[in-house]
């Protein structure tokens, strides 16, 4: 680091483990128990953190680079002009977050204890399975980092206390050490005795700056390298959560309570409350006031998932059916019974959670009430218990007041040249006549009722009759693009199983008969048109898996001109890049949104095909773009078919629209996911599937009380893969307050990370990439700084404090800012970060947070005889061993990584090869190795990739070897290849912002 | 010496001419006074058996403006080997190949028997005949399965190497590939929209890709026959293929919603069709077979909207200016009629619905092309299939009985000029000479296009005589005309058939017998009632009516013996005494009648007049009676009501109809069974006798007719009933019960009070 002193974290406090929900205010009672509830059973703090050593250990680092203000490029400089105004009015027009005008430091009277003390929850027990010995031993403070100057505060002494004045008195320190601090070797047990516990960590520099980050900026002077594992880790803090968590019911009986990290498995239970795998927010107790939002910039928002998949020991929704009054819902704005609906007047009259109108009891619907003023059948209906369910749905809900028809898939496949020459075609029919045995159907029903057609397109058309009674299939070709048509009704949506000899029939000709074909050109928004038009002539909703490969550059509506220019990269006009080309495939959207028609894309270019025009149809219709970049059979098709399988049997809803009510004083103002927007306030889906989320945004609109806390209910729509038209409800009830740290206490960082991500994606179309990088940064700094002006208790400025909820932001942060959507360079293609783009718009919290901060597993050191994965470790180069074996997933690839030392017996075990440099890497798949090394590998292959909405392509990549490059992108701790900091610099930009918003 | 209707008989057997006049006046003057045109029916393939085709090219005028072709008539200098051109006099020198010409050694086309002479053009690659069908699918289940098996009938009475394409529409159009093996394949259009010639075969592929780097193969033309024949197939190909096909067909799949008509899209089937025929195969011998059940009722050439509520146009809304469709779909139609007749193709429509299916508004495409029109109730009906049946029957040589992409050429000697023709023609626009100003049907040209031609078809062509009142012809000089058909025999070779007629001038004044003697009635009728239906296409029925009324008056003043104002004294010579009879029945018929009629029969009924031969045309203008009894043979009897007796079996021939009426006592006696009683075998014969007749004229007759077998007091007697000629009303009662006939209930003049009044105006010198 080149930095005028050295930024080192302290010891966040005296013992550093903060509580998950650890922060409260002074002076104030204990806010109840849901704060505290899951705190007093089993609630631990992450794992303490090694204190660092003296910093000249760690400049003996060599991966990381020197950190240079004045080569920084992806930040905005601290002490940069742009005035606070002018990144208001910025991030207002992004929908980042336009609280950004109250940047100033908050009028408040100065931090006092009162408010800025902080709780500290039980220290976290240490895993020792997860830690690797010598890069985490455990020192007490978890979080925090000194710099040399703090150095006299060896490891198990107190923190470096930054919370001046006495313990306040209703402190929820718990003093006594868990039974699980018998620590690890080097853990010392120390902080049973830390009176004012503060949560975050806290970054100082070495003896403190008088001159504030003014001084930052001036010479640089002979730096000290900051250890790499001072830092937070997000690795500790999943592992933490997951050793607190891991196989106990999670129940979601209480408001505001915040759930586990989405990378820990649990059993949730619905008590009242939607599970988090439906709805995840990004904090779980709200500001009372709008000021306080804008004070602290922290995003208000909900990623809901409302088909999440739930894992078999979990009780799917139920289903309610009140025949034909259909669903109870409020007089005045309509929101469904649930179970904030409160029942008075003897069970006469209710009153509604969210508008507090009072509504008569339909008389089908009366029961009395018990002594506590509950219905006698509240736990017998699951409007009135649970936080989610279904409703069957009357006539009303329908179009055109008539029952809707099952759905139907339409295959249409590109057979121009160069899918027929790849061999696409042949591969995507033969698997059609497996794949389709399989299509959606409810679960208590033999057969599927989902209908299919089929077809193939050039430069026109093929529509192909399948009907049972036909002998042979017949085709018919439209070669009117400008204005395409459906040629036939009948025959040519048919059950599979009636039709199956004739579909198979046309399945095994298809490739033959364009075997010959030397047609290039292609068409595209007909192709969509025609599918658009055979659904809405049969009247029903559906998906259309479109499987293209070129540019469409025929003479059709929606033809497309290579405009791939990487001159634009880094200029005001990039974003023209992200935008679609022609105007045609808006509207087209729309028209398909209105008929349901979902739009799924497998694509295998070989070149620029525009993937931010061609895939604007699949993201806007709630479909799937899928990319397999210069497809070959060899290499790609079983991630292809895996995807193909995957994508026909997932659970889906279609034609559906949502609604997001809330209680009054906030409501929903943004969405952001594949959906379609007719007005402010409805999400309309032509399809919905499981791994699809919506990031809706909330804002005040008036003054929440603490008493009643804020309600969300979603309301989804849909019609199911039989035809029925259902309600998907799922509620949660948040918390308010008045104090900033109960904010800061709730907040989940994965669901952060997934909030801005998507937020700065959107506004890529709009934005040049540089203002968007800087309000990223601007407003991480700002959160933080506000927690530390209001929250942290006074320390030195040179610290850094975060608060614990946060503390793995910064890291996720970072790696968002250098994915390549925001950071581009000539070398990304352009398609590839229109892709990933558009990838992370549906993007729950768990496929984000992977995306973001991927998986990175030794294998070298398996236990075969374990079912469990190995722990995982930090995505940095130092990690990586020349002796070890690593695998690295993010949720589209996965790298099996070989080092050079690799063992012989492993790479034996795992290829079937005498040694490493055997290793064929131009594999996709491992062998099936009767190997135990083999066989764990490929099941925790299994394990990682399941619940995955996308196969990962496996690349083996050999220590030192070109592929190792693309391998090294993934290491987001590190400096990026293409531009873009380490972790550790980050981190200290971030901090030079908040010490400059400090001052 | 021959009479004149000898005269005629043999030229018309020898040359298919009939002349209005077979001597002609000798002044323009003269010409118009004798009220009926110098014009002629011609029959330009009448077939000739005993014509063999010449193997050799015909010898031209070397003269740029003639090029008439060397005949009969011309002078010839044995000699010199010269010939001099009777119509410009221009002379000429034998080619080569006639250097062995002389008095006894003459080519034939110099006899006088080879007037009409046929020579077979060796030029040019013979091309297949091309047949494609136009199939609606909007059609009822049988209706759609017997045009289905008729349709695969006809393929195996196609020649082998006929090439035969396959369209079929209802909502939407499909073009169907018909080379492709396993999975049929087609190409489908949207029914609403109208497509350029240049989209369809874009969009069917016949462009030749744009490729202009194709170094590797050079042989371009090849490619050509692979493009077009994904559609046009050699049937001996595809004969299995195109069954099965045609055996699959359904109806077509689009729901019809009750109150609607199902929705057809007849007007792009067309424009693809000929489209595709244009792109591919231009100035090749080609029928569109059109086969339809019931009106367009969707995109360009729309008749009728789908509501079921809103019915078809009638005359009445016509006239009412009602018909919001017509008009529309009229140019739709004209338009691709026009481009099909400049492509030398032709189309038929066979329309089989009990309601009107547009024949109005798309009669344009036979009529300019020269395509059959057919009429019927349903698909399922013998009248359907055989006249299906019989479009595909040969002549004594085994060829089909029609020729493709004919022209004909008129040429006059210099006292005559062509004012133009009335027939299934369009004209060449190809100004000569010979060209008068005044125009009489189809004018302004000396050449027409006959897309199809089959051996009946039958012209009316109108001429004019050039020489003013001052400067008469001649005595003693002949006029010449020489018709030349350029057509595509059904062999597929080229052929040019001549024909050189010439007829003597006669001064007026002084041979006014000569030339009354020379006049054929009968094809002046025609020649006149072609001009009267030609009005009518335009004109309101009753001004063509009086227009022709007037003609006839005239045509009795001029040639009728009477005293002035003493109508008793009016008489006619016999070369004129059945030709206000013709006038009667003629204002009668359906070709200028529109009530009772709908617009689509009144158009089918004059497509058909405006192409059938002297004798059939004849038949239409006055049906024939026959009447059958015990008193001696079958004899021809008045067509009257005073015709219609008891104890009689009539036999109606309108060639449209074929009625077979049994009068009351037979009627009663076949009830009774006398016909199936050993000793009444006689009366077996005699009611066997008709039928049997009928059976004659249904064999040879293209359309088929209807047969009507009815009786006294049925009410199929409705179609005699009103032929006849009421001679006997109900408000002439003396006759009523008489056993004289048979009242008809009409207020219709009679032909008696027709030929009153005729006498009494004739003889006016009012007018």
């Amino acid at each position: 680091m080149l930095q005028p002193g050295v930024g080192m974290i302290k010891p966040a406090g005296p013992l550093g483990a903060a509580p998950p929900g650890g922060m409260l205010p002074q002076g104030h009672p204990p806010p109840g128990p849901h704060q505290f509830g899951q705190n007093g059973a089993h609630a631990q703090g992450p794992p303490p953190q090694r204190f660092p050593g003296p910093p000249p250990v760690s400049s003996a680092a060599p991966s990381y680079p020197p950190y240079s203000p004045s080569t920084q490029s992806s930040y905005p400089s601290p002490g940069s002009s742009a005035s606070m105004a002018q990144l208001g009015s910025q991030l207002g027009a992004m929908h980042i977050n336009s609280y950004g005008s109250g940047a100033a430091p908050p009028s408040q009277g100065p931090p006092g204890p009162a408010s800025a003390a902080s709780v500290q929850g039980p220290p976290q027990p240490p895993q020792p399975s997860i830690l690797q010995p010598g890069s985490q031993v455990l020192p007490p403070p978890p979080t925090a980092l000194n710099g040399p100057g703090a150095s006299p505060l060896p490891p198990p002494t107190h923190r470096p206390d930054g919370l001046p004045g006495p313990a306040p008195p209703n402190a929820q320190y718990q003093p006594a050490p868990l039974p699980g601090q018998t620590l690890g070797p080097g853990y010392p047990a120390q902080q049973a005795n830390y009176g004012p516990p503060v949560a975050g960590a806290q970054l100082s520099y070495p003896g403190g700056f008088p001159g504030g980050p003014a001084q930052m900026a001036g010479p640089p002077q002979p730096q000290k390298k900051l250890d790499p594992d001072s830092v937070p880790s997000p690795i500790q803090v999943i592992e933490s959560d997951r050793a607190s968590r891991v196989g106990q019911v999670y129940a979601t009986n209480a408001r505001g309570q915040i759930p586990p990290l989405v990378t820990t498995d649990c059993v949730i239970q619905d008590q009242g409350n939607a599970s988090p795998r439906y709805i995840r927010c990004t904090t779980y107790c709200l500001p009372c006031t709008s000021e306080m939002a804008k004070q602290a910039q922290i995003p208000l928002a909900a990623i809901i998932t409302p088909f999440a998949t739930i894992p078999s020991n979990e009780t799917p929704l139920y289903l309610v059916n009140h025949g034909e009054a259909g669903p109870v819902r409020c007089n005045r704005c309509k929101a469904y019974m649930c179970p904030f609906m409160q029942f008075i007047e003897g069970g006469r009259r209710y009153q509604c959670g969210f508008c507090s109108c009072v509504n008569d009891v339909p008389p089908f619907y009366f029961q009395h009430l018990d002594h506590i003023g509950r219905r006698l059948d509240h736990y017998e209906k699951p409007e009135l218990s649970l936080g989610s369910y279904e409703y069957v749905a009357t006539l009303d809900y329908c179009r055109k007041n008539k029952p809707p028809n099952p759905p139907a898939f339409i295959f249409m496949i590109d057979v121009s040249y160069s899918n027929i020459k790849n061999g696409l075609v042949k591969l995507i029919c033969e698997e059609l006549k497996t794949v389709l045995e399989r299509l959606p159907k409810e679960d208590q029903e033999e057969t599927s009722a989902v209908r299919v057609g089929f077809i193939t397109y050039n430069k026109v058309l093929h529509f192909f009759n399948v009907k049972s009674n036909l002998a042979q299939p017949q085709m018919m070709v439209v070669t009117d693009v400008s204005e395409v048509f459906v040629p036939l009704l009948d025959g040519f949506l048919v059950n599979y199983q009636e039709s199956q000899s004739v579909i198979h029939n046309l399945l095994d000709q298809i490739p033959e008969m364009f075997a010959d074909s030397n047609e290039n050109e292609t068409v595209f928004a007909p192709v969509i048109q025609a599918g658009m038009e055979a659904l809405k002539a049969a009247d029903c909703p559906g998906k259309l898996f479109i499987f293209h490969s070129s540019l469409p550059t025929a003479e059709a509506p929606g033809k497309l001109k290579n405009r791939d220019d990487k001159k634009l990269i880094n200029t005001d006009k990039e974003k023209i890049l992200f935008q679609p080309q022609a105007n045609v495939y808006e509207s087209l959207a729309k028209d398909c949104v209105a008929h349901g028609c979902c739009v799924t894309l497998f694509l295998c270019p070989s070149q620029y095909v525009d993937v931010a025009s061609l895939g604007l149809v699949p993201l806007l219709t709630g479909g799937t773009l899928y990319k397999y970049n210069g497809f070959q059979m060899h290499l790609d098709s079983q991630q292809f078919l895996n995807d193909l399988r995957n994508d026909i049997e997932k659970k889906i809803g279609f034609d559906a629209i949502m609604r997001v009510r809330t209680s009054t004083g906030f409501r929903a103002t943004d969405f952001f996911g594949g959906i379609y927007m007719n007005n402010t306030t409805d999400a309309e889906m032509a399809a919905i599937d499981c791994d699809k989320a919506v990031t809706v945004e909330f804002k005040h609109d008036d003054k929440l009380s603490e008493d009643t806390g804020a309600l969300i209910q979603c309301a989804v729509l849909y019609t199911t893969v039989s035809g029925q038209r259902r309600l998907r409800i799922h509620n949660l009830a948040l918390n308010c307050s008045s104090q900033l740290a109960d904010l800061y206490k709730s907040c989940e960082t994965d669901a952060l990370v997934n909030f801005f991500a998507k937020s700065a994606f959107k506004a890529v179309l709009h934005q040049p990439l540089k203002v968007i990088r800087e309000i990223l940064v601007n407003q991480t700094a700002h959160m933080l700084a506000c927690y530390r002006k209001n929250c942290a208790s006074p320390s030195a400025a040179s610290q850094l404090i975060l608060p614990d909820s946060m503390k793995v932001l910064p890291v996720y942060m970072n790696s968002l800012l250098k994915n390549c959507v925001l950071l581009g360079r000539p070398e990304i293609s352009t398609d590839e970060r229109a892709y990933q783009r558009q990838l992370v718009m549906t993007m729950g919290v768990a496929d984000s947070q992977l995306f973001f901060y991927p998986q990175l597993l030794p294998i070298h050191t398996l236990d075969v005889k374990s079912t469990t994965l190995p722990a995982a470790i930090r995505c940095s180069e130092t990690r990586l061993s020349e002796e070890g074996i690593f695998l690295l997933a993010n949720g589209l690839n996965m790298f099996l990584w070989l080092g050079v030392s690799s063992p012989p017996e492993l790479i034996q075990g795992i290829f079937n090869v005498p040694s490493l440099a055997h290793v064929n890497t131009d594999m996709t798949l491992l062998p099936e190795v009767g190997n135990p090394y083999s066989q764990t590998l490929r099941m925790i292959m299994g394990i990682i990739q399941q619940k995955r909405p996308y196969s990962m392509k496996l690349t083996i990549v050999k220590q030192r070897e070109q592929p190792e490059m693309v391998f090294r992108q993934f290491l987001v701790e590190d400096k990026g290849l293409y531009g873009g900091s380490s972790y550790v610099d980050f981190l200290c930009c971030v901090h030079k912002e908040i010490c400059q918003l400090l001052n | 010496m021959a009479t004149y209707l000898e005269f005629i008989q043999q030229n018309e057997e020898r040359d298919g001419v009939r002349f209005s006049w077979n001597v002609w006046p000798s002044s323009r003057l003269e010409a118009t006074r004798m009220v009926v045109p110098l014009a002629c029916l011609l029959t330009p393939l009448k077939e000739r058996p005993d014509l063999p085709p010449v193997q050799y090219e015909p010898v031209l005028c070397s003269r740029p403006t003639c090029k008439a072709i060397l005949n009969p008539l011309c002078q010839v200098d044995y000699r010199a080997k010269l010939w001099a051109c009777n119509f410009c006099f221009q002379r000429n020198q034998f080619p080569p190949a006639y250097a062995g010409i002389s008095e006894v050694n003459q080519p034939a086309e110099l006899m006088p028997q080879f007037s009409t002479i046929e020579y077979v053009v060796q030029r040019g690659a013979p091309s297949p005949l091309i047949f494609l069908y136009v199939v609606d699918t909007c059609l009822e289940e049988d209706d759609l399965q017997a045009l289905k098996e008729s349709l695969q009938m006809s393929l195996s009475l196609l020649p082998p190497d006929a090439l035969v394409g396959l369209i079929t529409f209802g909502r939407m159009v499909q073009v169907h590939e018909l080379s492709c093996e396993g999975i049929s394949k087609s190409y489908v259009f949207r029914g609403t929209k109208d497509l350029t010639a240049k989209q369809i075969q874009d969009m069917l592929g016949l462009t030749k890709p744009a490729m202009p780097v194709q170094p590797v193969r050079p042989a371009q033309p090849q490619e050509r026959p692979s493009v077009s024949s994904r559609f046009l197939q050699p049937i001996h190909k595809i004969d299995m293929n195109l069954t099965d096909l045609l055996g699959e067909l359904q109806r077509d799949p689009w729901p019809v919603p009750q109150g609607k008509r199902p929705l057809r899209s007849t007007g792009v089937a067309l424009s693809i069709a000929v489209g595709l025929l244009e792109g591919t195969f231009p100035n090749t011998g080609a029928r569109i077979m059109l086969f339809t059940g019931g009106p367009p009722t969707q995109g360009p050439g729309m008749v009728v909207g789908d509501e079921l509520k809103v019915p078809i146009r009638s005359w009445h809304d016509i006239e009412k200016d009602n018909a919001r469709f017509m008009k529309k779909a009229t140019k739709h139609y004209e338009m691709l009629a026009n481009r099909t007749a400049a492509n030398g193709h032709c189309i038929d429509i066979y329309a089989c619905a009990l309601d009107q299916t547009g024949l109005l508004e798309m009669k344009c495409c036979p009529n300019l092309t020269g395509g059959y029109m057919v009429m019927g109730d349903s698909f399922n009906t013998s009248l359907f299939k055989q006249t299906f049946q019989r479009i595909f029957s040969k002549d004594f040589n085994g060829n089909f009985r029609m020729a493709f992409g004919a022209t004909l050429e008129v040429k006059t000697s210099r006292e005559l000029k062509v004012a133009g023709a009335i027939g299934p023609c369009v004209s060449l626009n190809v100004k000569g000479p010979c060209v008068s100003e005044n125009e009489l049907g189809v004018g302004g040209t000396s050449q027409w296009k006959i897309c199809g031609l089959d051996p009946t078809n039958t012209l009316g062509i109108y001429f004019e005589v050039v020489n003013q009142h001052n400067a008469p012809i001649p005595q003693g000089g002949r006029g010449a005309i020489q018709f030349v058909t350029h057509y595509q025999h059904s062999s597929t070779q080229r052929r040019i058939r001549v024909t050189t007629v010439a007829r003597n001038w006669a001064d007026v004044q002084s041979q006014l017998k000569h030339i009354e003697a020379a006049f054929d009635q009968e094809a002046a009728a025609v020649l006149m009632a072609r001009l009267g239906v030609f009005r009518a296409e335009s004109e309101e029925g009753p001004d063509v009516l009086r227009w022709l009324d007037r003609q006839l008056i005239r045509l009795c003043q001029k040639f009728g013996q009477y005293n002035k104002e003493d109508p008793v004294s009016f008489r006619l010579s016999d070369s004129f005494s059945l030709y206000p009879q013709f006038m009667f029945h003629l204002r009668r018929s359906p070709f200028l009648q529109v009530f009772n009629n709908s617009p689509d029969e009144s158009s089918y009924y004059r497509h058909h007049f405006a192409r059938q031969d002297l004798t059939q045309s004849l038949i239409m203008i006055q049906p024939i009676l026959y009447s059958y009894s015990f008193h001696g043979p079958p004899e021809p009897v008045l067509l009257d009501s005073s015709s219609i007796l008891a104890d009689r079996i009539l036999l109606m021939d309108t060639f449209f109809q074929i009625v077979i009426y049994l009068g009351e006592t037979i009627a009663q006696w076949r009830k009774a069974g006398y016909q199936d009683m050993p000793e009444y075998e006689n009366f077996k014969h005699l009611l066997q006798a008709p039928l049997d007749d009928a059976q004659e004229i249904l064999q040879a007759r293209f359309p088929m007719p209807r047969y009507i077998h009815t009786e006294h007091g049925g009410s199929q007697a409705r179609f005699l009933l009103s032929k006849v000629n009421p001679s006997q009303t109900h408000n002439n009662l003396y006759a009523w019960g008489q056993e004289t006939g048979a009242p008809i209930l009409t207020d219709d003049v009679s032909l008696q009070v027709f030929m009153d009044h005729l006498k009494k105006l004739a003889v006016s010198s009012a007018c």
